[in-house]
């Protein structure tokens, strides 16, 4: 800008934009502390190591549920029609496709095959109920999404499948959730 | 309208304090010489006693409070502590739990006469915001109190509701988890919905004494919708609108006594009577009555929204169905604006009327809905039902206001007055 232009800027203007500057970085401060105490908190975060369940007596067709992180996670043991009917399903039921067997896991070398899902519902939380006849998976009771057993959605309003979380296989009979392949 | 102040003090001590802080002089003008219509109905007694109810939840809440404790894992049973066990525990915990309820029959009615009446038009569209933020802060209220008693019920709603944040593109899961101050709902949770409980109430404390500062500039509308013109349109608040106030809150409450007294879990569900447990979500979670419609609307959504013959998807329906449900209330702020007739009262637009009590009937019918399983039959009624929701706020009002053709109005309210009594004396006089 001009010379003239630059010369109206006085001392006083310095000083209310440094003041003003000041105040603001002052008021950023004090909002932060009580913003951050919000958020969880370091047990919380620190209590987020892997879990060991032992699957040894959950038989085919069975189903437990397990914590990890405060939030519940499927062990689902699949039949072997369970297996096949998720193999063969065509895409066009499943909003989110994936394939199945991305989402079909066994240990090394063993012939059992589990579905290893999140337990809340990808809509709003709920814990989907298991269904054993018609079309087998789950049963969101909350606002009636539907998964396969391998946990995709195929109805209602929940967006996206029920998430993986990681996990090995440190045996036939266990299996650690939070630790994912790699770590193993 | 506050007019010119009558207030005279006559002794010593009320110049002395006239003359200093003049509080006496401001309750006399706003709540004794105050001019309102004389033709008042009964539906316009709701707003004093919803004032009634936010003091009556206050004080039991306060009661309540010290017998309760914010830890999961004994909130459960310090309510069933309170209710067995504490002196009058069991009518001070019903008559906060049913008078929850109750808050919400006096608000809903509160709202409805608004609709009914035009009392959204000018020039109190800032006393009728002022009154959906009350609401707003009203059903974060109910819903963390909800919580507090930590049943089955509490918790999964806490569960559902909370995940509405999560929804938010990008930083949804962030947001989620500093609301619940973990990565799942907890003992911090439980802990900061009591904190904000026993907060709430007082910033609706707040925003009423704001709510009647409007009123009392603008005035009260009345059934005919016709402005105040003269003095002959109204009465002093003292004693006409105090009794008549005071009638219809006894007889409301001895609505409230039955419920407290004979049927205290009517409006409860008894899942809320499990303590909450974080694997198992109940067979069928609904919310408090009073969310009912809502549910139904955020249900209604269960498509994406994309670009049409493409594969993008803009809007998922979890998102869809939490805009859905907020955009159902949020739409209550803009019917000053959405209405686009001049005329106030429903009584004299033969086709407003008709559309309003329609509007009235699918309300209460979503609110049925929400109470159903989202399967079979009720999907699709879920959609249709809010869609006629939209509908009516969106389309039928703006267009009303063009096609409709008002009947003539009184030229004021004493004129309206005078010739309904004088039909009403022909009358019986011509029956004797
Ligand atoms: C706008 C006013 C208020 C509303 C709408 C409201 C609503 C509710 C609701 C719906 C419940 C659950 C009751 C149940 O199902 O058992 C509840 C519980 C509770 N509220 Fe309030 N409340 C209000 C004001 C207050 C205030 C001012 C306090 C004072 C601290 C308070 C303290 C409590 C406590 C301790 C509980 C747990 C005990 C129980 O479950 O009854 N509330 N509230
Ligand atoms: S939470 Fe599962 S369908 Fe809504």
């Amino acid at each position: 800008m001009s010379e003239a232009h630059a010369s109206d800027a006085t001392r006083r203007d310095f000083l209310y934009i440094a003041t003003g500057a000041a105040g603001a970085v002052a008021v950023g401060g004090v909002a932060w502390p009580l913003v951050i105490q919000m958020g969880p908190n370091e047990r919380e975060k620190a209590a987020g190591g892997p879990v060991e369940i032992d699957i040894s007596a959950v038989e085919p067709g069975m189903l437990i549920t397990v914590i990890w992180r405060g939030k519940p996670y499927f062990i689902r043991h699949l039949t072997a029609d369970e297996v096949a009917s998720a193999k063969n399903a065509p895409e066009s039921d499943f909003r989110d496709f994936a394939a199945a067997d991305s989402r079909i896991a066994a240990a090394e070398g063993a012939a059992e095959e589990w579905a290893i899902v999140g337990a809340n519902c990808t809509h709003l939380g709920c814990v989907p109920t298991k269904i054993d006849t018609g079309l087998e998976g789950w049963l969101c009771p909350c606002h009636g999404s539907k998964f396969d057993v391998t946990g995709r959605v195929m109805k209602g309003p929940a967006p996206t499948n029920l998430p993986l979380p990681p996990f090995v296989f440190a045996s036939e009979e266990k299996l650690v959730i939070g630790q994912d392949k790699a770590g193993a | 309208m506050s007019g010119h102040s009558t207030y005279n003090p006559t002794t010593g001590f009320g110049k002395f304090m006239d003359a200093r802080m003049p509080i006496v002089r401001l309750v006399h003008d706003s709540f004794v010489s105050f001019p309102v219509p004389r033709n008042l109905n009964n539906w316009y007694t709701f707003g004093g006693i919803l004032a009634v109810m936010l003091v009556s939840q206050i004080i039991t809440g306060i009661v309540i409070a010290m017998h309760y404790t914010p830890e999961a894992t004994m909130a459960f049973d310090s309510v069933h502590l309170l209710r067995r066990d504490v002196s009058y525990g069991n009518t001070l915990q019903s008559w906060h739990a049913v008078g929850a309820s109750m808050f919400f029959i006096a608000v809903y009615i509160h709202i409805f006469r608004g609709l009914y009446y035009g009392s959204y038009k000018a020039p109190r569209e800032v006393l009728w915001i002022l009154g959906v933020v009350i609401y707003l802060l009203m059903m974060a209220t109910a819903f963390m109190g909800y919580v507090l008693p930590w049943g089955q019920m509490s918790y999964w709603g806490a569960q559902v509701i909370t995940n509405f944040f999560s929804a938010i593109p990008l930083v949804g899961d962030t947001v989620r988890e500093y609301l619940l101050g973990g990565y799942a709902v907890g003992n911090a949770t439980l802990n900061r919905f009591f904190s904000l409980h026993y907060l709430l109430p007082f910033m609706i404390a707040g925003i009423v004494v704001l709510h009647v500062w409007a009123l009392h500039v603008t005035g009260q509308t009345n059934p005919t919708g016709v402005e105040v013109k003269s003095k002959q349109d109204v009465i002093p608040f003292t004693p006409y609108a105090t009794v008549k106030d005071a009638f219809a809150m006894v007889v409301f409450m001895i609505i409230m006594c039955y419920f407290v007294f004979f049927l205290p879990d009517y409006l409860g569900h008894a899942d809320n009577y499990i303590v909450a447990d974080p694997l198992k979500t109940p067979a069928h979670i609904v919310p408090e009555w009073y969310f009912l419609p809502f549910y139904a609307v955020l249900r209604a959504i269960d498509f994406n929204i994309g670009i049409p013959f493409t594969d993008i998807v803009l809007i998922d329906s979890k998102l869809g169905g939490v805009l859905a449900m907020f955009g159902a209330i949020a739409v209550l702020f803009f019917v000053p604006w959405l209405d686009t007739s001049d005329v106030k009262s429903a009584n004299y637009r033969p086709t407003y009327k008709i559309f309003f009590w329609l509007f009235a009937i699918n309300a209460v019918f979503l609110g049925y809905l929400g109470s159903r399983p989202a399967e079979g039959i009720w999907i699709p009624l879920m959609k249709a039902s809010t869609f006629w929701y939209f509908l009516h706020f969106i389309v039928i009002m703006p267009l009303l206001g063009w096609f409709e053709k008002p009947l003539p109005r009184p030229a004021s309210i004493a004129d309206a007055v005078l010739a309904k009594s004088s039909s009403d004396t022909a009358e019986s006089q011509a029956q004797s």
